[in-house]
């Protein structure tokens, strides 16, 4: 019936056929249909531009988002591969293309995303001669990305294709760049396609060990005030399951990291929390009480530990973790259990005894009514006219009832936002948690709602994010997307003037925003909007946001100078939690 | 504080140009100084050896290695103390000629540290000497009377004292 399908049933019918070769870059996209990829996100130009027209021939299999920069799309890819567990795909061009993708590659190599990047590039013959947009992505992309390889000759594109996304799914995600030479692009060869089910260098998935998973399970059943902080490898491995049977047979008070939240549902009564530099009091506190640490699919960032010399010395650690370079790298495991989660965790259950620890579940409640009273009831009833952050996150969790995917970007809103959300699904919390690149937030929950577009997807963000990479309202122009945003707008950037606050005597520099008018420029962009300033408008303008079938804008002024509490200041210990100033 | 000693660090790899870019990056991250870098095939047919020496602490050449041997092109990568190796480096001497017609002694002395000479021309001649640093290094102390017109010394080989690291290739 079309080109594409007769190109597929001739090339595996007939590999050897000569009249069936494809060039490079049609090899380019039916290589990425036979990965299953039917969306992808990307921005055309010169060295690319062989690729794009076969995805113009190729358009009813592989739908191409054009975002209006190359972050956007390697940040909408995030969120599309974090909201639907699948591969991001990105394309983009030579020199500035590629350039531009490198926060977002980085981004997702520190939060562990699966995305493959494709790149054009100059000609082979021009490599290395400072050719008009010529630039060594290699070398640039090197340090972030889990794998990167330059592709000189069309017959090559298959192969790298193939191992990209064998490697950027396998084991700990990661992102993947492959360079493609406009020569290889357009040279014809015979396409065959294999997929890749193995490299010779590189284990992912290591073999539990039983020795270690006895003494864990030992160490569990033995533990008086057990304690488990679970972090994204168990939404990676969707070990949700798991998890949640593993803290109910052995009753575990559980912790998420920031990147961990949703992966258990925010109202089971043993989900304690977030720990971290705002997380919750009980949480961070008790990571020093405890007897047993179970660390499930985390790597013990230093805004989850503070000082490494004060976390958990009393506790015995039990690492569960599928990147053996994480193991003993901030924290020393006393058990190192080297794995995929869902793997470990299936095989360590059994040897769990049911147990109780009432007493010690208790104390986390009675570290959450501290909070409560100190934090939290001024957070969501302030005696103040003007608005929380917190208040706003709170009407949205009435209205949505924890259904919604939760995209944020970086700074205040996004610890109000990771402090208050519910969430009852998995794979609902998006977030920029390792690097903090603020002008994540728009594009990836462009993103998020493409790879889950039967959710809810609400991008909350401060002001200062979305002008990072507010063209993206462009990409919903375009597209028709039903994307919701709620700004957090104080008119600062909110964190920094926080710790301006706290550690640099209130000497604000450079963080007071003059702010155009947010709805008026989501109206050029032909999304709707309005200014919420009262709090009797809150709740109605947020049920006419997500009443609304389209994308939808709503300009929240909120307090100016609020501070984030609980706070672990830099260097202090998980002990040392302020929850005021 | 834990002391710093020198490590070797062999990491098996496909042979690839980019892996060396990869290890050296995770080296500089964390700062660690490379005293000596060698790239050489093994003796398994396709897969090349790095051998790295750093000075660092123990737990930080552990670090190291873990992160190294995640490369997805690294087959294999291992640390060991100085005492764990077997090594040698090779260093190359260029004298001038007139210090061999002048200087009655460089022919036993040549002779007596082991060195041999590679290249006789009008105007120079270039001695070899293998051995540890300490020896190339002495040697050159040695010759410095006669002048030394350049100087080279290479990466450390070196081969491991256990047998069959790479057996898990096999």
């Amino acid at each position: 019936m079309n080109t594409q399908e007769n190109m597929l049933l001739a090339v595996t019918k007939n590999d050897n056929v000569t009249s069936q070769k494809l060039s490079g870059a049609d090899a380019i996209v039916q290589s990425l249909i036979r990965e299953g990829i039917d969306l992808l996100f990307g921005y055309p130009g010169g060295a690319i531009m062989p690729v794009y027209d076969s995805l113009y021939r190729n358009a009813n299999a592989i739908n191409h988002v054009f975002t209006r920069h190359e972050q956007g799309a390697v940040h909408a890819a995030q969120g599309y591969a974090r909201a639907s567990g699948k591969v991001g795909v990105v394309i983009a061009t030579s020199g500035p293309g590629a350039t531009n993708l490198i926060t977002g590659i980085a981004d997702a190599q520190i939060d562990s995303t699966p995305l493959v990047c494709i790149t054009g590039q100059v000609a082979s013959h021009l490599l290395g001669t400072d050719a008009f947009q010529e630039t060594d992505v290699i070398g640039i992309s090197m340090p972030v990305t889990k794998w990167n390889c330059q592709v000189t000759r069309a017959e090559d594109i298959p192969e790298a294709i193939s191992k990209a996304f064998y490697i950027a799914r396998s084991g700990r995600p990661g992102p993947v760049l492959i360079d493609i030479t406009k020569d290889a692009q357009l040279a014809e060869f015979d396409f065959k396609y294999e997929k890749c089910v193995g490299i010779r260098s590189y284990n992912p998935a290591q073999k539990v060990k039983t020795k270690a998973i006895e003494k864990a399970a030992t160490l569990i059943n033995m533990a008086k005030k057990p304690y488990l902080i679970f972090g994204q490898g168990v939404v990676l491995s969707e070990a949700e399951k798991e998890l949640k049977v593993l803290i109910e047979k052995a009753n575990i008070p559980a912790a998420a990291t920031i990147l961990g939240l949703s992966a258990l549902p925010s109202t089971h009564p043993l989900h304690v929390g977030m720990v971290g530099m705002h997380g919750n009091y009980g949480p961070n506190v008790l990571t020093n009480e405890c007897d047993v640490l179970i660390a499930v699919g985390m790597r013990f960032d230093d805004r989850v530990t503070g000082d490494l010399s004060r976390y958990a010395t009393q506790a015995k650690v039990i690492h569960i973790e599928i990147d053996p370079s994480e193991i003993d790298k901030n924290v020393k495991a006393d058990v190192a259990l080297v794995g995929d989660a869902k793997e470990v965790l299936r095989v360590l259950i059994p040897l769990i005894i049911p147990n109780k620890h009432d007493s010690w579940v208790q104390e986390f409640a009675t570290y959450h009514q501290v909070e409560k009273e100190k934090v939290i009831h001024n957070d969501l009833a302030p005696t103040c006219s003007e608005l929380s952050m917190a208040e706003v996150i709170h009407e949205v969790n009435k209205i949505t009832n924890g259904e919604a995917i939760i995209v944020t970007d970086v700074g205040q809103h996004q610890m109000v936002a990771c402090r208050y959300a519910e969430f009852n699904k998995s794979k609902s919390n998006i977030t920029s948690g390792g690097l903090g690149t603020m002008g994540f937030c728009l594009p990836a929950a462009i993103g998020a709602k493409l790879g889950a577009p039967d959710r809810q997807v609400i991008a909350v963000i401060g002001d200062g994010g979305f002008q990072m990479t507010i063209q993206e309202l462009g990409t919903i122009l375009q597209t028709g997307i039903n994307v919701k945003i709620i700004i957090l707008n104080n008119e600062y950037l909110g964190m920094v003037r926080q710790w301006q606050e706290l550690f640099f005597d209130k000497r604000y520099a450079h963080t007071e925003m003059q702010n155009p008018d947010f709805v008026a420029i989501a109206k050029g962009y032909g999304v709707t909007g309005q200014k919420v300033t009262k709090r009797k408008n809150l709740n109605k303008a947020i049920s006419e946001m997500l009443a609304s079938d389209n994308s939808y804008m709503l300009d929240v002024r909120v307090k100016r100078e609020q501070n984030v509490f609980p706070m672990i200041p830099t260097g202090a210990s998980v002990s040392e939690v302020w929850l005021s100033k | 504080m834990e002391t710093n000693n020198k490590y070797s660090l062999s990491v098996f790899t496909e042979n690839h140009l980019a892996i060396l870019q990869r290890v050296l990056i995770i080296l500089n991250r964390r700062r660690v100084n490379i005293e000596s870098l060698h790239s050489s095939e093994s003796e398994v047919s396709g897969v090349h050896r790095l051998t790295v020496i750093i000075r660092s602490t123990e737990e930080t050449a552990i670090k190291l290695v873990k992160q190294i041997d995640k490369q997805v092109e690294v087959i294999r990568a291992f640390h060991h103390l100085e005492d764990d190796t077997v090594f040698q480096e090779i260093a190359l001497y260029k004298v001038p000629s007139n210090a061999v017609v002048n200087g009655i002694n460089i022919g036993s002395l040549i002779r007596d540290n082991y060195a041999r000479i590679l290249a006789i021309e009008s105007d120079f001649m270039i001695t070899e000497k293998t051995g540890h640093q300490e020896e190339t290094h002495d040697f050159m102390k040695k010759l410095e009377p006669y002048g030394i017109l350049e100087f080279a010394r290479s990466g450390r080989v070196s081969l491991t004292k256990q047998l069959a690291q790479m057996s898990a290739l096999n």
